[in-house]
């Protein structure tokens, strides 16, 4: 293993039992996330890209798998994890609306994971500020609540709290997604530069494969739980494998001609994500696929490393 | 083709808070021919579903017409009766909104509550098996499988992209003219976001009627209309035929806003517009871009630019082009 790996997930499984059966989240996936990059994870909703996520964190405990971060394993559990280990990673979520505490001042949301690590003992306020102005907001916010700010300062809050603990590593799942473009292109840009300030290494959750193209170094596209391609970013864009790769890329609505060029040819979509309870037999794309085998029914595709970096699950390419 | 089905003439409307008073329509133009394809762009909070809203009248008891007609074949849609424009969003005027799961009712089986637009849409008396026939027609037509299975289920057993194409259905039987669909993938997944706006497409092509879809979602409206308005903080800064748009957009919002779109090309994301959309209650005076805008010059700051018409087939909103 490389000592630049931060993250490495090996064969991680998730399931949850519901009323309706065994649910497989995440089933068998594995990665790696080197230090300083950022590592996409795409899907469509209910691919397993936020339990991944969660999972990492500690939030759910896998039911198989290991986990390990900076070269050793992770507890399962967050509880079991120590503060120092806590520290070091951090997650935004979503919707800011809901991660925040509405009876908290935007101050006090913001020093209490410093409280918590004991960190900038006895000038907990200025290192606020100084936070506040990282992410750009201004310092004045630090008396509102956080029903007095829009939706994408909210967001910078949730930022600004998650680097408050000084982590190397954080999951931003979905970051964006609420937001306008013009509100995107603040958060990422700002978010980008404080990686390249603090050297981060970002898990960074999205279903928006344009967004992708811009911020991640490697992405790893996810399909009812398991994992379908990983690729550098710019081989997975214009040297997409897997038909279900295609036939999303194919899917963007895009707004300039050279962006028309890069997309696969016209691959239609068809088909919806099936039920997680009752998952299609052999590969799970098979009923959608427009390039289905025999053998696709059947059997599910190992992963298979197509060029150096390039992983693809799909029996067109074993 | 010539013919203006629904003419949106100097719009305004206000809605009373208990702040104030937002003024969030600030004279809104906007015309639909017949058959014609149109698309409304601009970031939430513009005021696309407050003019599609004020277009079906359905409007919440706070907002306030102050001024401004809709005609709709030549007649205003702010001066008729209650029955009269029930009438109209019984057989003329339909529309989709973004999120199904609020549109349909989670206690009636999907027939139930479809088969109460199709009886609705016509004065013709139908017997129960006509209108049972011709759900199931409705529902074939938005490519739903198995449509006597779905006529049964609740809303809750289908998946979000199943839902809207009942939503479409149900809005379908009603828009014998025209049909307003409100970001009708925006919730979706891309690829069902792709799959409902060619179907939309689709139908409204087969038709023969007009179509105003609205999206945030820039890319998605390009494959599908003739002609796009641009709207900016209740304004509209700019109007062109798609193609004309989206390769040489020439107001500066518009510009602006293009370039925050991350592109599937790469290189990276570009700075944001400065600044925030204003505070409805005290709007900037003249343009209401022109706090945020690159070019503004003193009169944007005092006069509102109107609506100009120029090269013929595009419209724009500022004095660069005076």
């Amino acid at each position: 293993m490389n000592n630049d790996e931060i993250i490495q997930v090996k064969d991680l499984k998730k399931y949850f039992k519901t009323s309706l059966g065994i649910v497989r989240a995440v089933d068998g996936i594995s990665f790696t996330i080197r230090e300083g990059e950022t590592f996409g994870l795409v899907g469509e909703s209910g691919s397993g890209k936020s339990t991944t996520a969660f999972t990492i964190m500690g939030v759910y405990e896998p039911t198989d798998g290991e986990i390990y971060f900076k070269g050793s394993p992770l507890p399962k559990s967050v509880k079991k994890r120590p503060l120092s280990l806590r520290k070091e990673m951090q997650m935004v979520f979503q919707d800011p609306g809901s991660s925040l505490n509405p009876r908290k001042r935007i101050g006090q949301i913001i020093e209490l994971p410093l409280r918590v690590h004991r960190l900038h003992v006895g000038r907990e306020r200025e290192r606020v500020k100084e936070l506040l102005e990282m992410v750009g907001l201004p310092v004045d916010f630090i008396n509102r609540y956080p029903g007095a700010i829009g939706g994408g300062e909210k967001q910078l809050v949730a930022i600004a709290r998650a680097l408050a603990s000084e982590p190397s590593f954080i999951a931003l799942d979905e970051p964006t997604s609420a937001l306008d473009v013009s509100m995107q292109a603040k958060i990422i840009n700002t978010l980008l530069r404080i990686q390249k300030e603090l050297n981060l290494t970002y898990l960074f959750i999205t279903h928006n494969l344009s967004l992708m193209r811009n911020v991640a170094s490697r992405v790893g596209i996810m399909y009812l739980g398991k994992m379908f391609e990983v690729a550098e970013t710019s081989e997975f864009f214009h040297k997409p494998l897997h038909p279900y790769t295609k036939m999303l890329l194919s899917a963007i609505p895009v707004i300039t001609e050279e962006e028309e060029k890069i997309k696969p040819k016209r691959v239609i979509s068809r088909g919806e994500i099936p039920s997680p309870v009752n998952v299609p037999s052999g590969c799970y794309f098979h009923p959608r696929c427009i390039d289905c085998m025999e053998i696709c029914k059947k059997e599910d595709p190992p992963m298979v490393e197509v060029s150096t970096g390039h992983f693809v699950k799909c029996h067109l390419y074993t | 083709m010539s013919e203006n089905l629904l003419e949106v003439k100097d719009l305004y409307v206000n809605y009373k808070i208990y702040e104030g008073i937002l003024k969030v329509l600030n004279g809104v133009n906007l015309t639909v021919k017949k058959k014609e394809k149109v698309g409304l762009i601009g970031e939430s909070g513009c005021g696309k579903t407050t003019t599609m809203k004020a277009i079906m009248r359905i409007l919440p008891d706070n907002a306030l017409i102050p001024n401004g007609n809709i005609f709709y074949k030549g007649r205003d849609i702010l001066k008729m009766s209650d029955d009269e424009i029930q009438k109209i969003r019984r057989e003329n005027i339909s529309m989709i909104f973004q999120d199904p799961t609020a549109a349909l009712n989670p206690v009636l089986t999907v027939g139930a509550q479809l088969m109460d637009v199709i009886k609705y849409s016509t004065d013709e008396e139908l017997t129960k098996r006509e209108i049972r026939e011709l759900a199931i027609k409705a529902l074939k037509d938005v490519a739903l499988p198995d449509p006597e299975r779905i006529l049964k289920n609740y809303p809750i057993m289908l998946s979000g992209g199943m839902r809207q194409r009942i939503c479409i259905a149900m809005a379908l039987i009603s828009a014998k003219e025209l049909l307003i669909a409100d970001e009708p993938g925006t919730n979706l997944d891309v690829t069902i976001q792709d799959q409902i706006l060619r179907l939309i497409g689709r139908l409204v092509e087969e038709r023969g009627i007009s179509v105003i879809l609205i999206s945030h979602a820039l890319g998605a409206v390009k494959g599908l209309v003739d002609k796009v308005y641009v709207m900016y903080a209740g304004d509209i800064v700019e109007m062109a035929p798609t193609e004309k748009l989206f390769s040489d957009p020439i107001h500066p919002y518009t510009q602006a806003l293009f370039k925050t779109v991350p592109k599937l090309t790469g290189g990276g994301i570009p700075e944001a517009i400065k600044g925030r959309i204003p505070d409805y209650i005290n709007p900037p005076k003249g343009c209401r871009f022109a706090p945020r805008c690159i070019h503004a010059m003193p009169i944007c700051m005092k006069e509102k630019p109107p609506l100009k018409n120029i090269e013929g087939e595009r419209e724009v909103a500022c004095f660069l082009y005076e």
